[in-house]
């Protein structure tokens, strides 16, 4: 058997060398440090700052976090809506649609004007964004129950309430999964984007892209970077909770959950 | 005994099934089968086989004549009924254990009685040291034996197949075709089986009905008098290599006409 680097020490390496590119850009070039702040720069900036940044972090944490979870069950009642007859989806998966594709730029500062500035406002958004997905990926799989199986519950004569929780969702699951591993990377997006419109809730505080925009402002392009960066950790740290819950819940018996490694 | 088998279990009188464009699955059946029978439907594909089994489980409603199982409607008649499909069909997110005592969980058994008799039927099919394994880590012979305890958990009068050895491996389906009839020595149901397999066919039947297609019509019907217990040996018989000779000829004429 070969001997291989993990994967995680793969990642590392190239982490290195997209620093050592960055350093090397800025020695060539001389660019100013306003436009482009050097790593050891950025790296400053997270220890000086620490706090605010965590406090930042924590905020859209909590936005995002609140307008998955807020998706998650309002996407799944309606995907139990839609899973009723064709004829509902027909009538109504164009909205989901309309969902996915209105830009939520567009209508951030809409929801803003109409809830007021503040987190839920914020959560709002997220919930927005994150809600199509949910709901297209959980209906394909309530509606994809093989038939043979369904003939199985109806040999029994098995209620319709039968026929959902132990048939029906369970099947569903994975579908879910799929929809909320989507879904958990756009929540941050759509949490960010938010902020951005936003005024803080807090004086001189507030989440990530509240505070992306104040230091811009201020020309502040090492914390900027630091606050980008924490934006990127935000998003990994939803996809990889994602990923083990699905890895927990599906492991057992699923196909798809045994690829977590290689993912 | 023979007394108790005569009374009639399924009862089709003149069924016909259409399905979209006018294309006849089955045209005036009339055919009865009587308790302990292991009655099996051979024919071209599209000849309706498998509408048989749907219409005696009242998953599908015939468009003119009537069926009884036991006297009653088939819809009446679930309750005694068990159905084994040409997949095993099975929860993947359930263990082997509570696969098998799914059908009784629907039908309200209570647990310890539920617990009971699944551990027994896990045992009848050579199971016991697997129930707590996942579907996805069995075999598809170990899927099938399963699905059939889980048919037979909830101690049927009447088991309905669908070709269900079509998707294993010869060896599997020979070992298989050996323990269903096992099964039924035991058990004593009867048997209604679809499959495209003569050998299979007259191995495990009582009587072979060959249907043709375009419409579904009963070409012949042929006892099969093989003695019971029915062994491995039995294949390497002369009568059995004479009787899948002659039901061969059978199905190539229905299927010519």
């Amino acid at each position: 058997m070969k001997r291989r680097l993990p994967p995680i020490a793969n990642a590392v390496c190239v982490f290195a060398a997209l620093l050592l590119l960055w350093q090397s850009v800025l020695w060539i070039f001389s660019v100013p440090s306003f436009m482009l702040p050097s790593p050891w720069a950025v790296a400053k900036a997270v220890v000086k700052r620490f706090p605010a940044l965590m406090t930042s972090l924590s905020i859209t944490a909590e936005e995002a976090g609140g307008g998955l979870i807020a998706s998650v069950i309002v996407g799944v009642a309606i995907a139990l809506v839609f899973a009723q007859s064709r004829w509902v989806r027909r009538m109504l998966y164009p909205y989901t649609i309309l969902l996915q594709t209105v830009p939520i730029v567009a209508i951030a500062p809409l929801i803003l004007m109409w809830v007021g500035a503040g987190a839920s406002s914020v959560a709002l958004i997220a919930f927005i964004i994150s809600l199509a997905p949910i709901i297209a990926n959980t209906t394909q799989g309530l509606v994809s129950v093989d038939e043979n199986l369904i003939h199985l519950f109806l040999m029994h004569n098995a209620s319709s309430r039968q026929l959902l929780f132990k048939l029906r969702l369970p099947y569903a699951i994975p579908s879910l999964f799929v929809g909320i591993r989507i879904a958990s990377g756009i929540s941050v997006i759509g949490a960010i984007t938010g902020e951005l419109y936003a005024a803080s809730s807090r004086v001189g505080v507030g989440g990530l892209g509240y505070s992306i925009q104040y230091a811009s402002a201020q020309l502040q392009t090492d914390y900027l970077f630091a606050l980008v960066l924490a934006a990127t950790v935000l998003g990994f740290a939803f996809f990889f909770i994602v990923m083990f819950l699905e890895w927990y819940f599906l492991h057992r018996w699923h196909e798809s959950a045994r690829t977590l490694e290689t993912e | 005994m023979t007394l108790e088998f005569v009374a009639p279990q399924v009862e089709f009188a003149g069924v016909s099934k259409i399905y979209a464009r006018g294309h006849v699955v089955l045209s005036a059946l009339d055919l009865t089968i009587a308790k302990g029978e292991f009655v099996t439907f051979l024919g071209p594909s599209g000849c309706g086989k498998s509408t048989v089994l749907k219409l005696i489980s009242g998953l599908t409603p015939p468009n003119s004549g009537t069926i009884h199982v036991d006297g009653m409607t088939p819809k009446n008649a679930r309750e005694t009924v068990s159905y084994i499909f040409q997949e095993a069909t099975l929860l993947p997110w359930r263990t082997v254990r509570r696969n098998v005592s799914l059908g009784l969980e629907l039908d309200g058994v209570n647990g310890d009685r539920r617990r009971e008799k699944t551990a027994s039927l896990l045992d009848l099919v050579g199971l016991g040291a697997v129930g707590d394994a996942y579907p996805r880590e069995l075999s598809g012979g170990m899927k099938m034996r399963v699905s059939i305890a889980r048919a037979l958990a909830t101690n049927p009068r009447l088991l309905l197949m669908d070709e269900p050895f079509a998707a294993l491996d010869e060896m599997t389906r020979d070992r298989l075709n050996e323990e269903l009839l096992r099964l039924r020595e035991e058990q004593k149901w009867t048997a209604v089986f679809v499959t495209h397999s003569v050998a299979e066919a007259v191995f495990l039947s009582t009587r072979i009905v060959v249907l043709t297609a375009n419409p579904g019509r009963v070409h012949s019907v042929i006892p099969i008098g093989l003695p019971f217990p029915r062994t491995a040996g039995l294949r390497t018989s002369s009568e059995f290599g004479t009787l899948v000779l002659q039901i061969s000829r059978s199905l190539r004429e229905a299927t010519l006409q």
